[in-house]
């Protein structure tokens, strides 16, 4: 009999892990809370070595060469698995939503590319929408505001599955931004690019964010999230940041993004 | 037509078809347009208009009244008391320039003893004008004027405030029955000089997104339907 | 109008630093989004209307050269003139013609962005021909010399205190010589002093919403009833639209109609919509004696059959500028040219080129906002990308933007390294930035840093590093 009372009745699932460059480099803990919510949803979790990004950067920069080349590479290193999952919307966008195109005249390669973006999922609408996960087993206490990252929100359709899980979290307050899908401003490489446009759009978000009177922010990807909260530790807020499935998995005792190692 | 007309009109057509990799549309493709024109298909129906004549009616009125039009529902014997009074009631000069149309000859005018009335096109001096409407649309409270010999469009733009008699068989769903009517008065393809589609009065949101009414027409704008 | 979207990040240090602008601003990205969304919220079949408006404007652009000859065929029938101009000097030559075919003096326009895309008004003037422009937004910005903001509301970024002395300054002479303010008072003056325009001018020329090639009528919608006035009352009514406004029906002008005014402004209807077809008919007590319309192509008909042509879809509703965080952030004229937001930066480098507009299209996060609000549903980022794309074949996109890629995917392509530097990355940002847990200044990362802090990395290695421990 499972402890978890979310655990779908489904046989284990073989799926990996599409980690993001930013959870590597600067927030392990999101990847193995990833880990832990499928897990527990009954999942066999893999983390394929050879994988390294998604390609976004060059794509957006119109260098669609290398981006065919970075696609290629990952459709080799995901091949055969059930699921590929990714905790950013964007990056999972990237696989689901872009990489067939980039194959137009290459038929093999749009069909692997095919097969891969059928198999590729966010996180959370992931546990959510494909293993019918209604709740989680953690505690958080605080109140928290979530900020609909755009990929996210408009690719993957990314809005009730956070929140709904998030209702489950015991001591969870969530309070709403007045405009939770309004973008932050991040936009990858747009954020250096283009500095004073991302801090206007940034800031309007903190004031957004600071007004729900919330003490934590939520999101599903990290890149808007680091930005976010750098702005607000900037600002000298107290709002702490935190990737959702940090929270979701009973991770959110960790020091948030920014925040010093405690003792 | 000119040389330069011609090799300009020339320019772009072959420019079109070069873009699209084809030649001028012949055999089934040109069918399929011209059988496309022959026989418009229309768009998805919007339900909310979809409804038995005098609900439509009543969704006319709902809909004018809601963008800032005032609705009279009155019999036909009423429509010169009820221009009377509502100039009165707005404190206007007993004064209107009417459009010369037969529909509107049809109502007694003259037991409006008061009344000082001027049949042709507006002016810029005209403070009210009395119009018919060839049509009204249920789905927004929109009347509809064409253009004619007893319709000038000055009327429908001129007069600070703007009396439409409107009878109520004229009321119809969506734009496409108007066009059903339009072609069934006018002959298929035929149109008016001008169909002019009002929705209220005259409106900016120029100056901070805020809604003023009067920017170059009518400021008032006085729907009598009439009982059929 | 002369281009400065070249000079797009200096116009954006303007638009940041003027209070006037960004109020007006912060009223429009509430204003307009949520008046839509309420208006598409009152129409169940609102999401069925974008796909079926969609489709008429794929089948209209498949189609282009049929559909305008059938629009010329009837124009004709009616007593009309058509006009091709396949360049814009070629559009303000024949308008010019034209109105110096009747010794016009002065020319009553209703907004139109395709004059201002051709620079009309200056031509004009420097032939001793006055345009008035009647929109009261689009009259604003004339007394003032500024071009438009926005292609829907042209005056959006100006205060009512603004207008209020532009009105002081060039209607005293005419007798109003009281500061107004209230906005009620300057519509009514606006009103007033146009009137007489309206009822002097020889010509009267407006743009077009569309173009209906069954009936050969030119279809108009405005909230002010200018375009009407200007079409009425003078002798001769120009109607200036650029190719791609054509469409087949009345029919397909039902569909269009109601995703537009609900798109561009969340009204269920705008107050005037118009049908123009041929000039005045016998019997008729008013109307133009003359009615001509000049088709413009302007590079427009090179953009079929490209991955851009899904622009020329657009209806100029001005949703995606409405919703879109960037444009949100700085208004319409840094932009620099005639079409601003997400359209504007498809649309311009087309225009212009896209070595003078190379920014536009880069400056835009990819949010996907336009996307979703577009009533014909254009993938602007789609498109943006692809001008990217030419900018990067091109070589355009900035050195060291070019030089900071080709190192990343000189890595990225390779695992191993790629591993390797990320570890050394990951313990040296973390070492450093252990006391504080974030940083304030970062060398090569001032742009993020000059406003941000930036997170250090958590303890520990990277994921990889970590997961292949936890595996050991």
């Amino acid at each position: 009999m499972s402890r978890s009372p979310s655990k779908p009745p489904a046989r284990p699932r073989r799926v990996a892990l599409f980690v993001t460059c930013l959870v590597d480099l600067f927030r392990p803990s999101v990847g193995f809370a990833a880990v832990k919510l499928l897990e527990e949803a009954g999942c066999t979790v893999e983390v394929p070595p050879l994988q390294v990004c998604c390609g976004q950067p060059a794509y957006n920069t119109g260098d669609r060469a290398t981006t065919r080349a970075i696609a290629a590479q990952v459709i080799d290193t995901f091949e055969g698995y059930d699921a590929v999952v990714a905790p950013s919307g964007s990056c999972g966008g990237m696989l689901s939503h872009h990489y067939p195109g980039l194959f137009d005249d290459d038929p093999a390669m749009k069909a692997r590319a095919e097969n891969l973006a059928g198999r590729s999922h966010e996180l959370i609408s992931f546990l959510v929408d494909v293993l019918g996960v209604k709740e989680v087993g953690a505690r958080y206490d605080g109140s928290v505001t979530y900020h609909d990252s755009c990929s996210g929100l408009r690719e993957l359709g990314v809005k009730a599955q956070p929140r709904n899980l998030l209702g489950s979290v015991q001591g969870l307050e969530l309070r709403e931004m007045k405009t939770p899908e309004v973008c932050c401003g991040f936009g990858g490489t747009f954020c250096v690019k283009y500095p004073e446009i991302s801090n206007a759009m940034v800031g309007e978000k903190s004031a957004d964010i600071s007004s729900t009177g919330a003490d934590t922010l939520l999101a599903g990807d990290l890149g808007c999230l680091m930005n976010m909260a750098g702005k607000l530790q900037r600002e000298g807020s107290a709002i702490r940041a935190r990737h959702v499935a940090e929270v979701l998995a009973g991770m959110g005792d960790l020091p948030a993004i920014g925040e010093p190692e405690r003792g | 037509m000119s040389d330069a007309t011609h090799d300009a009109r020339t320019q772009i057509l072959d420019g079109i078809r070069r873009s699209l990799r084809r030649g001028e549309l012949a055999g089934e493709a040109r069918n399929a347009v011209d059988a496309r024109l022959a026989e418009p298909p229309r768009g998805p129906s919007v339900a909310r208009a979809r409804l038995p004549q005098a609900e439509k009616v009543a969704l006319f009125c709902q809909w004018a009244e809601a963008l800032n039009a005032t609705v009279a529902r009155v019999g036909a014997a009423d429509v010169p008391g009820e221009v009377t009074a509502y100039l009165a009631r707005n404190n206007l000069p007993a004064t209107v320039a009417m459009a010369p149309s037969p529909l509107l000859e049809g109502y007694d005018w003259s037991s409006q003893k008061m009344l000082s009335i001027r049949r042709g096109r507006g002016e810029g001096s005209d403070q009210v004008s009395v119009t018919g409407a060839f049509a009204g649309i249920a789905e927004t409270g929109t009347v509809v004027m064409a253009s004619g010999p007893d319709h000038p469009v000055s009327l429908n733009l001129l007069p600070d405030t703007h009396v439409v008699v409107l009878r109520e068989a004229d009321i119809v769903g969506g734009y496409e029955d108007v066009w059903e009517r339009l072609r069934a008065r006018y002959g298929k393809s035929r149109m008016p000089r001008t169909v002019n589609t009002i929705t209220g009065p005259s409106r900016t949101g120029d100056i901070e997104q805020a809604m003023e009414l009067g920017a170059h027409g009518p400021r008032r704008m006085h729907i009598l339907v009439v009982r059929d | 109008m002369e281009s400065t979207a070249h000079a797009f990040k200096e116009n954006v240090g303007h638009a940041l630093a003027d209070p006037n602008l960004q109020d007006s601003l912060a009223k429009l990205k509430v204003g307009f989004s949520e008046r839509r969304r309420q208006a598409a919220e009152r129409l169940p079949e609102f999401e069925a209307l974008r796909d079926r408006a969609r489709d008429i404007k794929n089948h209209t652009l498949a189609h282009l050269d049929f559909y305008l000859e059938e629009f010329e065929r009837k124009v004709i029938g009616l007593g009309g003139h058509v006009h091709w101009a396949p360049t814009a000097a070629d559009a303000r030559r024949i308008i010019a013609e034209l109105c110096q075919s009747v010794n016009a003096r002065t020319v009553a326009k209703s907004k139109s962005m395709v004059a201002e895309e051709i620079a009309l008004n200056e031509h004009l003037e420097a032939l001793g021909i006055a345009p008035i422009e009647t929109d009261l937004g689009e009259y604003i910005i004339q007394l003032r010399n500024e071009p438009p903001s926005h292609i829907i509301a042209p005056a959006v970024h100006l205060t009512k205190d603004q207008v209020a002395d532009t009105f002081l300054e060039h209607h005293a002479k005419l007798g109003f010589d009281k500061r107004l303010t209230e906005r009620n008072d300057l519509v009514a003056e606006a009103r007033y002093v146009l009137r007489q325009k309206f009822l002097d001018a020889d010509v009267g020329l407006t743009g077009a919403n569309f173009l209906v090639a069954e009936t050969g009528s030119s279809m108009l919608v405005t909230n002010e009833g200018n375009a009407d006035l200007s079409n009425t009352l003078p002798r001769m009514h120009i109607v200036l639209a650029s190719i791609e406004k054509v469409i087949p029906t009345l029919e397909d002008a039902a569909v269009l109609l109601r995703v537009l005014a609900r798109s561009a402004t969340g009204q269920e209807s705008s107050a005037y919509t118009t049908l123009n077809t041929g000039p005045k008919r016998p019997g008729d007590l008013d109307g133009p004696d003359q009615y001509h319309v000049v088709l413009l192509d302007n590079g427009r008909s090179s953009v079929l059959g490209t991955e851009m042509q899904e622009i020329l879809r657009c209806i100029r509703c001005g949703a995606c500028m409405n919703h879109c965080p960037v444009y949100g952030a700085v208004g319409g004229h840094a932009y620099g040219w005639v079409y601003p937001g997400p359209m504007g930066a498809v649309l311009t480098p087309q225009l212009v080129g896209v070595e003078e507009a190379s920014n536009l299209p880069n400056a835009s996060t990819f949010c996907g906002r336009c996307e979703s609000v577009c009533p014909v549903r254009i993938p602007l980022p789609k498109l943006m990308r692809h001008w990217r794309e030419r900018e990067f074949e091109k070589h355009l996109t900035p050195k060291a933007v070019r030089q900071g890629l080709a190192l990343w995917s000189f890595a990225a392509r390779r695992p191993a390294l790629y591993r390797r530097l990320t570890g050394i990355a990951n313990r040296v940002l973390a070492l450093f930035g252990r006391a504080d847990g974030r940083y304030r200044a970062l060398p090569l990362a001032g742009g993020w840093t000059r406003f941000r802090d930036f997170p250090a990395p958590q303890p520990g290695g990277t994921f990889h590093a970590r997961w292949a421990k936890r595996k050991a």
